[in-house]
């Protein structure tokens, strides 16, 4: 395949042209432009996943460095600095993958302010592409806290009835993080007289210093993941959000956390990295077990799932600091699974709540009766969500667990008993929801799933089985760039 | 057409008869849905069976087909693939003909379900899963089926989705099995810990060697492999409902029957016991886990006898009896017969398939009553259904006379006993003679309990007759009784049949599509100790196993149980007689003695009654336990503390100080994501001129 000149420039910014096209029609058209607006955006989207696909195509997974690299002086020793290497590609697809579905999720559901709306979600697009193709400290950065400039409007436009006091949650939690990076980025400018991300990952920072810089990495990325005790902000943004804002929440924005600490915090701090260990293993531990019990509580789906969602990174969490090939990748899998499941499941949310207009599970039940293709499809992506084996979800869990079972034996036990618990809320809200008698009137005419649902689902369901029994597509692209950052990690703290 | 291509597809035609019926089955209708699932069925079956005698009595040589890669990182390797020894030729065999003759039941069986195809479907993939576990040559393959068939169990359980019960036991059996995994999964990574790869091949060998290896925990040196093998054995426990692990199996009774018969009694929950023996080599090296295995096992083996005594349900009394014979497995492997074990499991697979099939033919010819105590006198309406509930109750209770011979449970259960007396006369096993004293009084047991439901359902006056009309009402509202969904729209054909208790009851014997299926397993039942028991525990033992099961240097139990004493030859068949005799006093010659000791109520009858409280007990500590936890954590320490310490106390603040947030309204959401971008803007550019300068 011929290379494609300046492939990740264009595979980042042409989300942003889609968007300013969609601004020209605004300003263009006289009457209505919603109607296009779709038609455009999801021709970007489109567009972008080819782009990315062919980015693919062309990556050599055996090569662990980075790849397709864009360099041009930009401003005072600041770098217009990009290339990829086997884990952040992945994400590029991934944000690409789900892109689209998001459009074709919200071609009925968002009927005001389209134009807006289909902006936001382009702009949406290319920064967080942007984050993944990033190799430069300050164009990370503002690709990194752009990201919450349109999801704040997504959710604070588009939102349910407490959408404000959602997006402020958001908004605070995110940001507090994000300062202490930035403070922490510029010491580290000034100290290594260079803003390249891949030259960092080769400067020695003194002992003195990393345990401060990896706090204040530590800080933002735990945020955004989030961690257990800053994740509150999460419920409330996932129950506010439209459908196709959860699905991006969920499936791509928390993974810029781990992505984050897989950047940064391990290779560049690798001796704070091995001191805090213990901190993110106690935090991980305590997510899991913590947030699925309250799952487990919820009255609310969205809320039932966002929980779960903070469940599930923490297996993320507890592999990258595990250090070793099977914790790291299986941190890495764990959340492109992630993005496939929890969107799915979002998206099956949000099919119930097209049709009844409330995520109240107690109003639910029976719904097998009506629906049959829905009952499969929720059950696939419930299953996944527990990591039942065949899906990809059961991937990531025994690959982050056998991670970490050899480097703290009590975090794998505490963590596998997440296993359990997450069978236990999973399963209820599906009998909950799903089985049973229909006794509420308003069910009894719920439809199934239409054509334009199947086809939003249909590629979530190909991913989620084809990643369960063939985990190798994923793993054979990050493992030479995983493997190069375990060893070098094992290496610097003598391991 | 090879072995290996053959073996290939007859492992990949019950998932491709799963997707066909589950994905097209509404398209192609019910009789194509239930014609592919179970011809494909039949097919696995033949192939099951040319391995099997290929193996038995062709000079088969142990093979591993890998088809695909399926998790490679590092050391920790995984393929799909299909392993074929001793072991999974014998599985593959009882997995396939009980499920092919379960496919073909249920045409009958679930004759007026408007879901058939969903209902073969599921068994299908059933099927897959547990041929793909018995199969794997690696832990993650094995953990694949593992978990699959507990996916099917959930799916079977919960088939009749609209009753809130069945739905119930769908979620506690996964749940329930989810406890066992953790321990599984855990026993997996200490392996993978210890030895650096989760390849059976490559890792057996190198057991022996690290015999030795500790491992530090709370400030003790443990033994890793014991500590291995117990988190494994933890596994096994959960999926074959041993004590403490035991509780789902009876709520799966729920499930239709004829999964009560292929899940719940043949195939799936005798994994656990097919795990252990497969992992012999490291059990042979995990002597205290060894022990534990022997304990739990005669625990579960007493204990699930002594409640099948007061069980009304015919089928909860089968599913405590299953539970029971599942712990004389246990304990057999558990003292070292793995052998034993593995030869219990065979023959049981085709009686309590038998009894399974047989009491969901009462039930079908009772129009779905399951209590025992509006049965009675059946024996003339249903003659077949009789006579081979009679050969599975000779079966199981293991009736024969030693050294001429008996049904097959005689065999097995015998060598299973004598194993048990053998390990501990040996000094091989202290938990040996535990093991053999509950082994002889549960046949005692088991005898009165099997025996009881003969008497129940097929003797004495019929009760139906009678109580025609109190017994309508019972139906309704007893909450543990088997009816079908009954969807409104599809109810004419159905209500004729099903809800016969609207008019006089008439019990009938079932179709011929149900009788076949009881009559090849009443062959086996009666067949299958006999003709195996040179291969599996007799003469040619050792040319059957070819190393598939492992023997450390010190372990000759199968070997010595074939000269233990006279008394303890003797003793399991008295002890039967015993218990057969008690049956027959109370519910024969005393008619009725047995309703009015039930009425009494002692406390004792309550105990068994009430499954010794066990689910009160886990109800009270687990699942109220986790409700008031998540509350605590969610009302507490989310909204109280984490929002009150945080944002809220930060939006408190800033109210009060700035008055800003009073403001923060919807309409100026795009003026304060402009203003936010600014901000972000002016931060940074001050910032990197900052270090510029």
């Amino acid at each position: 395949m011929p290379q494609i000149p300046y492939i990740l420039s264009l595979v980042t910014f042409l989300p942003l042209v889609g968007a300013g096209v969609l601004l020209l029609a605004r300003l263009m058209s006289k009457g209505s432009a919603d109607g296009l607006a779709r038609w455009i955006a999801l021709a970007t989207t489109l567009a972008t996943l080819v782009v990315s696909i062919a980015l693919v195509a062309a990556f050599d997974p055996s090569n662990p460095g980075y790849q397709f690299v864009e360099r041009f002086g930009w401003f005072r020793g600041a770098e217009y600095h990009l290339g990829v290497d086997g884990v952040s590609i992945l994400f590029v697809l991934l944000t690409a993958f789900l892109m689209p579905l998001c459009i074709v999720a919200s071609w009925k559901t968002i009927t005001e302010r389209v134009v807006d709306y289909m902006i936001a979600f382009l702009v949406l697009e290319t920064l967080v592409i942007g984050v993944f193709t990033a190799l430069d400290l300050f164009l990370f950065y503002i690709f990194f806290e752009g990201t919450l400039v349109p999801m704040f409007i997504i959710i604070g436009v588009w939102g349910g009835a407490n959408r404000i006091y959602a997006a402020y949650k958001f908004f605070l939690y995110t940001l507090l993080g994000s300062v202490l990076m930035l403070l922490a980025m510029l010491w580290m400018a000034h100290t290594a007289g260079t803003t390249s991300i891949p030259e960092l990952k080769t400067f020695a920072f003194s002992e003195q210093a990393q345990p401060l810089l990896w706090l204040a990495f530590f800080a933002s990325f735990a945020v955004k993941m989030p961690m257990w005790p800053v994740h509150t902000w999460l419920p409330d943004a996932h129950v506010q959000a439209p459908t196709a804002g959860s699905v991006i929440l969920a499936g791509i924005l928390l993974k810029l956390g781990g992505y984050g600490f897989i950047l940064f915090n391990l290779p560049m701090f690798p001796q704070a990295s091995e001191m805090f260990a213990p901190l993110v293993f106690a935090l991980s531990a305590i997510a899991i077990v913590y947030t699925s019990l309250v799952a487990f509580r919820q009255t609310d789906m969205k809320k039932l799932i966002a929980y779960s969602s903070v469940a599930h990174m923490g297996f993320v969490t507890m592999g990258i600091f595990a250090g070793n090939d099977q914790g790291v990748q299986g941190a890495v899998f764990q959340m492109l699974s992630h993005g496939l499941i929890s969107g799915a499941l979002f998206l099956c949310v949000g099919v119930v709540y097209d049709r009844m207009h409330t995520r109240e599970i107690a109003l639910y039940g029976g719904l097998t009766a009506r629906m049959p293709w829905f009952a499969a499809i929720f059950l696939l992506f419930t299953m996944a969500n527990v990591g039942l084996p065949g899906t990809s979800g059961f991937i990531g869990e025994i690959l982050t667990m056998t991670g970490i079972y050899q480097v703290s034996t009590w975090t794998a036990f505490v963590a596998a008993s997440g296993v359990i618990l997450s069978a236990v809320y999973a399963l209820t809200l599906y009998r909950n929801v799903m089985f049973g008698e229909i006794t509420n009137p308003a069910m009894k005419a719920i439809t199934d799933v239409d054509r334009r649902e199947i086809l939003i689902f249909t590629p979530l369901i190909v991913g989620t089985l084809i990643l369960g029994v063939q985990p190798g597509l994923v793993l054979d692209y990050t493992e030479a760039s995983v493997s190069a950052v375990t060893t070098a990690y094992q290496l610097a703290i003598g391991g | 057409m090879n072995l290996e291509t053959l073996v290939t597809l007859g492992v990949l035609a019950p998932l491709l008869g799963a997707a066909i019926a589950g994905l097209t089955g509404r398209r192609i209708g019910d009789v194509a849905s239930q014609a592919v699932t179970t011809g494909l069925l039949f097919f696995s079956c033949v192939v099951a069976w040319i391995v099997f005698a290929q193996w038995t009595w062709g000079h088969l040589e142990p093979f591993t087909v890998t088809l695909a890669p399926f998790i490679h990182v590092g050391d920790f390797v995984s393929n799909w693939s299909i392993r074929i020894d001793a072991l999974s030729a014998v599985m593959l065999v009882v997995v396939t003909t009980v499920s092919s003759l379960v496919h073909l039941y249920s045409w009958g069986y679930m004759a007026e379900d408007p879901d058939k195809p969903r209902f073969f479907a599921y068994l299908s993939l059933f099927t897959f899963a547990m041929l793909a576990l018995v199969t794997a040559a690696d832990f993650m393959q094995l953990f694949f089926g593992w978990e699959g068939v507990g996916l099917a169990s959930y799916l079977l359980i919960g088939f009749w989705y609209k009753k809130a019960t069945a739905s119930a036991a769908a979620i506690k059996a996964f749940v329930v099995n989810r406890v066992g995994d953790f321990g599984f999964a855990l026993g997996i990574f200490t392996v993978f810990w210890m030895f650096g790869t989760i390849q059976f091949a490559e890792l057996f060998p190198m057991i022996a060697d690290r015999a030795g290896t500790g491992w530090e925990f709370i400030g003790r040196t443990w033994s890793a492999l014991d500590l291995a093998a117990f988190l494994l054995f933890i596994g096994a426990m959960g999926k074959s409902a041993q004590f403490f692990l035991h509780t789902w199996l009876p709520d799966a009774m729920e499930g239709p029957t004829p999964v009560s018969a292929l899940i719940h009694a043949a195939t799936m929950v005798t994994a656990g016991v097919y795990m252990v023996c497969l992992l012999s080599p490291l059990f042979e090296y995990a002597p205290v886990a060894s022990q534990i295995v022997a304990l739990i096992g005669a625990v579960t083996a007493l204990f699930a006898a002594t409640v099948g005594l007061a069980q009304n349900d015919i089928k909860r009394v089968i599913a405590y009896s299953t539970c029971s014979q599942l712990g004389y497995m246990f304990f057999a492997a558990g003292v070292g017969a793995y052998e034993a074990a593995m030869f219990h499991l065979f023959t049981h697979a085709f009686f309590k398939a038998l009894l399974f099939l047989g009491a969901g033919s009462v039930i079908h010819g009772m129009h779905h009553e399951q209590d025992m105590r509006q049965m009675g006198g059946l024996a003339k309406l249903l003659p077949v259904t009789y006579a081979v509930m009679m050969i599975g109750t000779i079966a199981i209770t293991g009736l024969g006379i030693p050294g001429i011979g008996g049904f097959a449970g005689f065999y097995s259960k015998d060598i299973v006993i004598e194993s048990a007396f053998a390990a501990a006369a040996s000094n091989h096993s202290p938990m040996g003679l535990f093991a053999f004293f509950v082994g002889i009084f549960a046949a005692g047991l088991t005898a009165y309990y099997s025996w009881r439901l003969v008497f129940m359902t097929f003797h004495n006056k019929p009760v139906w007759k009678e109580e025609g009309a109190h017994h309508a009402d019972d139906h309704a509202t007893a909450a543990q009784l088997e009816t079908h969904s009954e969807p409104l729209e599809h109810d004419h054909a159905h209500d004729d049949h099903a809800h016969g208790h609207h008019g006089p009851l008439k019990p009938h014997e079932s179709p011929l599509v149900m009788l076949v299926p009881l009559l090849v397993l009443s062959v086996g039942a009666i067949a299958a100790g006999f003709l195996f028991e040179p291969f599996f525990t007799g003469h040619h033992e050792n040319e059957f196993w070819r190393g598939a099961i492992f023997n450390g240097p010190a372990n000759h139990v199968v070997h010595d149980a074939h000269g233990v004493p006279t008394w303890v030859v003797w003793s399991p068949l008295v002890l039967t007689l015993i218990g057969t005799a008690f049956a027959v006093w109370i519910y024969l010659v005393k008619e009725g003695m047995a309703r009015r000791m039930a009425e009494r109520g002692g406390l004792l009858h309550r105990f068994l009654y009430n499954k010794w409280w066990f689910d009160e007990a886990y109800d009270f500590i687990f699942v109220r336990g986790a409700k008031a936890l998540g509350d605590l954590f969610w009302k507490v320490g989310d909204v109280k503390i984490i929002d009150g310490g945080g944002p809220n106390g930060f939006a408190w603040l800033s109210r009060k100080f700035a008055g800003g947030l009073g403001r923060f309204q919807s309409g100026y959401v795009y003026f304060y994501a402009f203003v936010m971008l600014i901000g972000l803007c002016l931060f940074l550019a001050f910032a990197i001129s900052a270090w510029g300068a």
